[in-house]
């Protein structure tokens, strides 16, 4: 019973860090680059992919069994872009703002490599629990790669967090920062600090197992 | 068991795979009309509070509005209107007198076409209020024309004929020159070039000043789609 605790709360935490689907599997990079120029953009182009993700690996496991292999991508895609359009108009509906400043990047949700690859490697192969867990966790993790990629370049080419001034009107934002350039120079440095944090662990981690080893 | 288990099935007949994919279709469509369906009047709802905030809004005064259909050489006050057809939103205050147009208009920005609304009142021939629809322009530089309040607040009572003149920041003199916003002038002339190009189109059409269509008794429209 133990085992399996730590199993699913394995499934439900990787995606958040270690397997982290932007900083660590650099999936998704589309909407990672071209919504990020506001927080708030940010967030709700995670929430929609959240709610995507979610709603497929959930449908997909379920019929993973009566769906044959050989249409098995159409069959992911269909209900992938169910989930999308649903979005769609429930944005639209109840935020018609955020939803303007989106525009095309919430139907390309469809196409937003990381969902599918979702499905494929692990919804279709994985009970119905396991594979919400992996999606929560990898929803979020994408939801919290994006809100910091958004939150650091408000911050700095804005001035702003969440639309609310931070420093007063001296402040000469770096507007470069929400343009394109902005998105790359940030997503850049974050990648670097994640393979410059994942190499210092693994050496922390030999230099530890070489420690036990003479010890022993 | 569950590792892999689609993969050690025999091969499916044809048969099997197109009903799998026509349910899935099936499913997901209605699944798609029911969201459809069931937004659709809060986003027609949403809309036509949009448009009407936008006409109060470069209309200062304005607490009644009604789609003028340019219909045959006249305007017409109708909710109803053909793709074809172009339309303005007449402006009307409390006792149902006329105000001035709300002018929808379109054009090429910097990135992309910029929607704008111009509020215009053809008894002293004046811009009375600009907001912008919709428009791609650069955050932080060409967004300035909506997000700028001096550049949207000038124009309040911009003189209009013979045309709008966009000037360097800080040179305005006359009553139809308005100051371009540093960092955004291709978007501010883009922004005054749209406005003077649709004004001259409508300019003709317009009825005399004094014998613009009275306000109907009809609901005022506004789902009317915009360029």
């Amino acid at each position: 019973m133990k085992k399996r605790d730590n199993r699913n709360y394995d499934e439900l935490i990787k995606g958040i860090w270690r397997d982290n689907p932007v900083f660590v599997q650099v999936l998704g990079m589309c909407p990672m680059l071209a919504v990020t120029n506001s927080a708030i953009n940010a967030i709700a182009m995670g929430m929609a992919t959240f709610f995507v993700l979610v709603g497929s690996s959930f449908l997909v496991s379920s019929f993973r069994n009566w769906i044959p292999k050989q249409v098995r991508i159409s069959c992911f895609i269909i209900i992938i872009a169910t989930f999308v359009t649903v979005a769609d108009y429930t944005l639209l509906a109840l935020v018609p703002k955020v939803h303007k400043e989106l525009g095309a990047f919430i139907p390309l949700i469809v196409a937003n490599c990381m969902i599918l690859g979702r499905q494929e490697a692990f919804s279709s192969r994985h009970p119905v629990r396991l594979a919400v867990l992996d999606a929560i966790g990898m929803a979020g993790g994408f939801l919290l790669a994006l809100f910091s990629l958004g939150a650091i370049r408000e911050i700095l080419g804005d001035g702003a967090l969440f639309g609310v001034n931070l420093f007063g009107a001296n402040f000469e934002p770096w507007v470069i920062m929400i343009l394109p350039p902005g998105g790359f120079l940030t997503l850049g440095l974050i990648l670097l600090f994640f393979n410059w944090f994942k190499e210092k662990k693994d050496e922390f981690l030999a230099d530890v197992a070489a420690a036990e080893r003479s010890g022993s | 068991m569950t590792v892999g288990a689609h993969t050690e099935m025999p091969a499916p007949s044809s048969l099997r795979l197109v009903l799998t994919l026509a349910i899935a279709g099936l499913i997901s469509g209605i699944a798609i009309i029911g969201i459809y369906e069931s937004t659709l009047p809060t986003i027609t709802a949403n809309k036509a509070r949009e448009l009407r905030e936008a006409v109060f809004k470069v209309l200062p005064g304005v607490s009644q509005m009604q789609q003028l259909v340019y219909r045959d050489g006249e305007l017409v006050a109708t909710e109803e209107r053909r793709k074809d057809e172009q339309a303005v939103y007449g402006g009307y205050d409390q006792q149902g007198d006329f105000v001035g147009y709300a002018i929808p208009a379109a054009g090429p920005g910097f990135q992309d076409t910029i929607g704008l609304l111009y509020g215009y009142t053809p008894k002293d021939k004046l811009v009375v209020g600009m907001e912008v629809l919709e428009s791609r322009e650069t955050p932080g530089l060409g967004d300035k024309i909506y997000k700028d309040a001096d550049f949207v607040g000038s124009f309040s009572a911009l003189s209009i004929e013979p045309e709008i003149v966009a000037v360097k920041k800080g040179s305005k003199a006359r009553p139809n020159e308005i100051d371009a916003i540093t960092g955004a002038t291709i978007s501010s002339k883009a922004v005054v070039r749209i406005i003077n190009e649709t004004h001259s189109e409508w300019s003709e059409r317009l009825p005399r000043s004094g014998s613009e269509p009275p306000l109907g008794e009809t609901e005022p429209a506004g789902a009317g789609e915009l360029p």
